[in-house]
């Protein structure tokens, strides 16, 4: 070979940390943090499956002692990241076959944009019933029932992006792979995964924000007379909303907090950061920062570990499942035979049975509610929707101008991100109670109450996708609007609006589906010993819920799931076509 | 070499896309034999890739087969790797990870592996950088782990589509060195390379066998033969004849690239006519329109103002030098001179018409006058158009009506991109305005019959 070019070292720019020998040395007692951590982890799973095994009482006492406090939020939590494992296992073996395969890609994506349109909380009932029934005497159906809840709120948005990360490899790395004969275990691993890593990481954070919205609902059921609760924070706020017990709503309320707070800097953060390494390209800015990263970059323990367990493991794995695609393809010739043809197309009929049978019965039961049932439930969705649609006009009447000053002034962002960040990380359902504290001696005191609620739970979608916009205009077509002095309301009129256009459609999109949502939860409430309802469908489908009068329940929901498809389909996506064609920015 | 099989060989290949009326590849045979060094030369949209993608079993054929060693080939050929225009190299994993890559699906030990992946990065001149990320390399370390990844596994077949294209010039004429000193040296175990590029010089100092596509539909247009390497400097007549040969292939897609060749004076012949062209009458390809060459119109006006200001004509070569161009942009845009009668080449120069010249001269208002007038004459998708619109009623016309009946002439999305491509020039011309969100064209109010 001729002389190679000595290249130049100066093309780094990577961070140092990266560099392992780099970074700092640990601290030692990182390490025995560490240790104290994971020890302190498996107790508290014991203490909980204990728990799970505890037989069911048809009234659960829930301390509002401050003590318990702790415990509860490790129980909420451990059964929030139950639901997440599953939700992840799930959406990325979802996603990973729809991409495998055109015919059910053809269904499945659809499916999952109905699956999130469907209005949870209807189903809960049903899946509480089914699972007691399951485990007879206790709580274990219980707990079930809650994950599940909680996996349904999770799931979708991560099975989108993984799909959408599938989609979106680029077309050279894709062919590398086969090219290189990596096989599907190592293109997974070696490839998709790691693509989807940064959009999936993302999505965990808002899956989380998901998560938590429903954690009351989660822990608590009533179905007919019988009030089951699950100890937990979320049944701690509502025993203390029961009980008009304002220290001890607080206190539930700062603990909510501190533990999202934590899980934001202990987990959400070291991940960003280190998920970095899994972007394509490098952009200017800067790369997330975790100081917690770093300390275990350099921490001897998870060397250790690194080196003697998983390293081991990985490779065993890669081993076992990277099979060579010659002896796969001789295994494949081997199968594709008629039985095998018929086992492959056996779940899809059944499947569609399943959907036949499913939709006869629902026609059935529709078919037996009444005239005066269909008024009830029209009058009640125009009752929600002029509250979703109150909501919404709030949600961007304070968020665009608010979001722009922060999107488009750097120094603004930087202080205000955080505070923005912990503002709505707290869940719209477990301040719900404090308004109604304030609110429901009012007159119509439950129907500002409902607006309120749809208005934080779905406002912060709004928020983050007007600062993206905002930060996203260009600096040259802001150079120009001010050379040419545009100014006031024409420089929102040719350059803010339509910039952040598209980005407010996407945020209203998610804003929506969320605020029908939450009618479920804001139209009818238990406060203080006391019932209280107000006409929308969400009240509806929670009192046919709790009245097991699951006609109507199925009705209102099937109503609501068609709304916010309707939605969606007629205006929110022409909307972004219309975004798309016209005011991109590139 | 006709008594052996050959290493890998495509029969009467045929590929559409989709629902496609127009091939995208009409019957393609080429055969690749050992020790050779093929490069394919062709415009844009011709199927170079396509090709290539076919015969590494990265996509099927339509019809016709691909054989490996005389056995038809199914599923990704064993037998090849590929260097990438993009590198293809994956961010997350450094220079070693990225280059074992290729080895995973082979049974070694790990040693093993990483001991041929390390020789392999020595020898493509990447020592000590086994443990950066790719986003630590510039462009030109980033195409040689891309070589040393195809490399490690010993491929018997090497196919690179437009491996120096990404790279500066400087860069890419040193990896090309180096790529030809291990090639001739033969250090490497591959038996055979096919080089796309679009670059007739890289092809002419490599290639012992260069393939000229055409497009619409993607097609062999001749195959030449290439030089001796004792040849291939720089300075050599005979390396100069080839490339002037090829240039004038390539700046005449609608004649018989074997006339060319014959009427060139090269004094032995180094054509052999290729399978498909001896089989249609060549230039009298019934085609309604014109090919317009992918270029924006700024380029073309910016051309001619540009020669008219240094006297009416430039060599090919200095123009590229001088306005920093790739050849085969260049006479991409030469091209369009060419078609809307403002230039022609002639001996590797570019020579303005007298409309031409006067177009270069002339003030804005004039100079639209003038280009209006040419467009409307010479090119036969706007004269349609305008007369449709002038037809109409409502001088509208839908886009979509547009590109089906260019879908006759073309495939699916060269059909698409001929039309955006008159519609820039159509638009500049001032002959129609066009709305991209309703897929409308409107007559321009000031050409309407009245
Ligand atoms: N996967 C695909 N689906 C549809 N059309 C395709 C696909 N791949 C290529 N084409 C079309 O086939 C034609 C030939 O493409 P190809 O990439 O093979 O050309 P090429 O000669 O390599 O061009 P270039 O020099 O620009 O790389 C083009 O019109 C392209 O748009
Ligand atoms: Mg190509």
């Amino acid at each position: 070979m001729a002389q190679p070019i000595v290249p130049v070292r100066a093309t780094m720019i990577r961070d140092a940390s990266r560099d392992q020998p780099g970074a700092p040395p640990t601290p030692r007692w990182v390490d025995a943090l560490m240790l104290c951590a994971v020890a302190a982890v498996a107790y508290g799973i014991m203490r909980a499956a204990a728990e799970w095994r505890a037989p069911l009482s048809p009234n659960v006492q829930v301390s509002l002692s401050p003590r318990e406090l702790p415990y509860y939020a490790g129980l909420s939590t451990l059964r929030m990241a139950i639901a997440y494992v599953l939700s992840l296992v799930f959406s990325i073996a979802y996603a990973r076959i729809a991409a495998g395969s055109r015919t059910a890609e053809r269904f499945m994506i659809p499916l999952l944009d109905i699956l999130q349109s469907v209005p949870i909380l209807s189903f809960m009932p049903g899946v509480v019933l089914g699972l007691a029934a399951l485990f007879p005497g206790r709580t274990l159906g219980l707990e079930l029932a809650a994950i599940i809840l909680i996996f349904t709120s999770q799931a979708w948005n991560l099975a989108f992006s993984f799909h959408q990360s599938l989609l979106t490899i680029p077309r050279e790395l894709s062919e590398a792979a086969t090219v290189y004969h990596l096989g599907f275990w190592r293109r997974f691993t070696r490839l998709e995964l790691p693509f989807g890593a940064i959009s999936l990481i993302a999505n965990s954070m808002m899956s989380w924000a998901g998560g938590w919205f429903f954690l009351m609902a989660s822990e608590q059921f009533t179905l007919g007379a019988n009030n089951l609760r699950l100890p937990g924070l979320g049944s701690y706020l509502a025993a203390a909303a029961d009980a008009g017990d304002t220290h001890a709503l607080f206190l539930g309320l700062a603990t909510l907090v501190a533990v999202i707070v934590l899980l934001d800097q202990l987990l959400w953060r070291p991940l960003v950061a280190w998920s970095d390494r899994f972007k394509l390209e490098q952009s200017g800015g800067d790369a997330p920062q975790s100081r917690l990263l770093d300390l275990l970059r350099g921490s001897a323990l998870l060397e250790w570990v690194s080196a003697r367990v998983t390293h081991p493991l990985t490779r065993a794995l890669d081993r076992r499942l990277g099979t060579p695609p010659t002896a796969k393809r001789a295994r494949r010739e081997l199968h594709d035979d008629a039985v095998s043809r018929f086992l492959r197309w056996a779940p899809a009929l059944i499947a569609l049975a399943l959907v036949v049978w499913g939709a006869f019965a629902a026609a059935r039961a529709l078919a037996g509610l009444g005239m005066s049932d269909w008024e009830l439930i029209a009058v009640s969705a125009g009752a929600t929707f002029l509250r979703t649609t109150i909501a919404l006009i709030l949600a961007a009447a304070w968020t665009i101008p608010v979001g722009v000053a922060i999107g488009m002034n750097p120094r603004w962002a930087r202080r205000a991100q955080p505070l923005v960040q912990i503002t709505a990380s707290v869940p719209a359902t477990a301040v719900f109670p404090v308004l109604l504290l304030a609110l429901l001696t009012l007159p119509g005191g439950l129907n500002i109450a409902a607006v309120a609620l749809m208005l934080l739970g779905t406002q912060w979608y709004v928020l983050f996708n007007v600062i993206a916009g905002a930060m996203a205009i260009p600096s040259d077509l802001r150079d120009v609007a001010a050379s040419y002095h545009v100014t006031g309301w024409r420089r929102w009129k040719t350059l803010i609006l339509p910039a952040i256009f598209p980005y407010l459609v996407t945020g209203m999109i998610t804003a929506t589906g969320g605020a029908w949502n939450a009618s479920i939860i804001s139209e009818y409430v238990t406060f203080a010993g006391h019932k209280q309802s107000t006409v929308g469908l969400g009240s509806l489908i929670a009192q046919a819920a709790e009245h097991s009068d699951f006609h109507l329940l199925l009705a209102g929901t099937l109503v609501m799931a068609a709304i916010v498809i309707a939605g969606n389909r007629l205006v929110w996506r022409r909307l972004y076509a219309l975004a798309e064609a016209r005011y991109r920015l590139d | 070499m006709n008594d052996t099989v050959s290493l890998l060989e495509a029969r009467d290949v045929m590929k559409y896309f989709g629902d496609d009326r127009r091939p995208v590849l009409e019957h393609v045979s080429v055969e690749l034999n050992q020790g050779e060094f093929v490069a394919l030369l062709g415009p844009s949209g011709s199927g170079k890739s396509t090709l290539l993608r076919i015969l590494a079993g990265l996509m099927k054929p339509s019809s016709g087969d691909v054989r490996v060693h005389g056995a038809p080939l199914d599923g990704p050929n064993p037998n090849v790797a590929i260097v990438f225009q993009s590198f293809a190299l994956f961010p997350w994993l450094d220079v070693l990870q990225n280059v074992e890559l290729g080895l995973l699906s082979i049974e070694m030990s790990d040693d093993d592996r990483r001991q041929r992946a390390v020789k392999a990065i020595d020898l493509i001149g990447l020592d000590g950088f086994e443990e950066a990320f790719p986003i630590e390399l510039s462009g030109g370390m980033k195409q040689r782990v891309g070589f040393a990844r195809a490399l490690v596994v010993q491929p018997e077949v090497l196919f690179m589509d437009e491996p120096f294209s990404a790279l500066d010039v400087l860069t890419a004429e040193n990896l090309r060195t180096e790529l030809q000193d291990l090639w001739l040296a033969k250090t490497m175990p591959t038996k055979a390379v096919v080089m796309v590029t679009h670059n007739i010089d890289e092809a002419v100092s490599l290639a012992d066998r260069i393939l000229v596509f055409g497009a619409n539909p993607g097609h062999i247009r001749v195959e030449l033969k290439g030089l001796p390497p004792s040849d291939r400097t720089t300075k050599s007549a005979a390396r100069a004849r080839l490339v002037e040969l090829i240039y004038r292939i390539m700046t005449n897609p609608d004649d018989d690239a074997m006339a060319i060749v014959e009427h060139s004076q090269l004094d032995r012949p180094r054509a052999v006519a290729s399978p498909r062209a001896g089989r249609r009458p060549a230039p009298a390809r019934a085609r309604r329109y014109q090919v317009l060459p992918d270029v924006g119109i700024d380029d073309v006006t910016g051309l001619v103002q540009y020669i008219g200001g240094i006297g009416g004509h430039a060599a090919v070569h200095d123009l590229s030098r001088d306005l920093q161009m790739r050849t085969d942009d260049l006479l991409s845009i030469v091209e369009a001179t060419n078609l809307l009668g403002f230039g022609a080449l002639q001996d590797r120069q570019v020579v303005l018409t007298p409309i031409g010249t006067r177009f270069a001269d002339s003030e804005l208002d004039e100079e639209k006058a003038i280009f209006r007038a040419q467009a409307l004459d010479h090119i036969a998708l706007l004269h349609h158009i305008v007369r449709d619109l002038e037809t109409t009623p409502t001088h509208t016309l839908e886009a979509e009506r547009v590109i089906d009946q260019l879908e006759h002439s073309f495939s699916g999305e060269e059909a698409r991109r001929q039309f955006e491509t008159a519609v820039d020039w159509g638009r500049y011309a001032e002959l129609f305005t066009y709305d991209d969100s309703s897929g409308e064209l409107t007559l321009d109010e000031e050409h309407r019959p009245t």
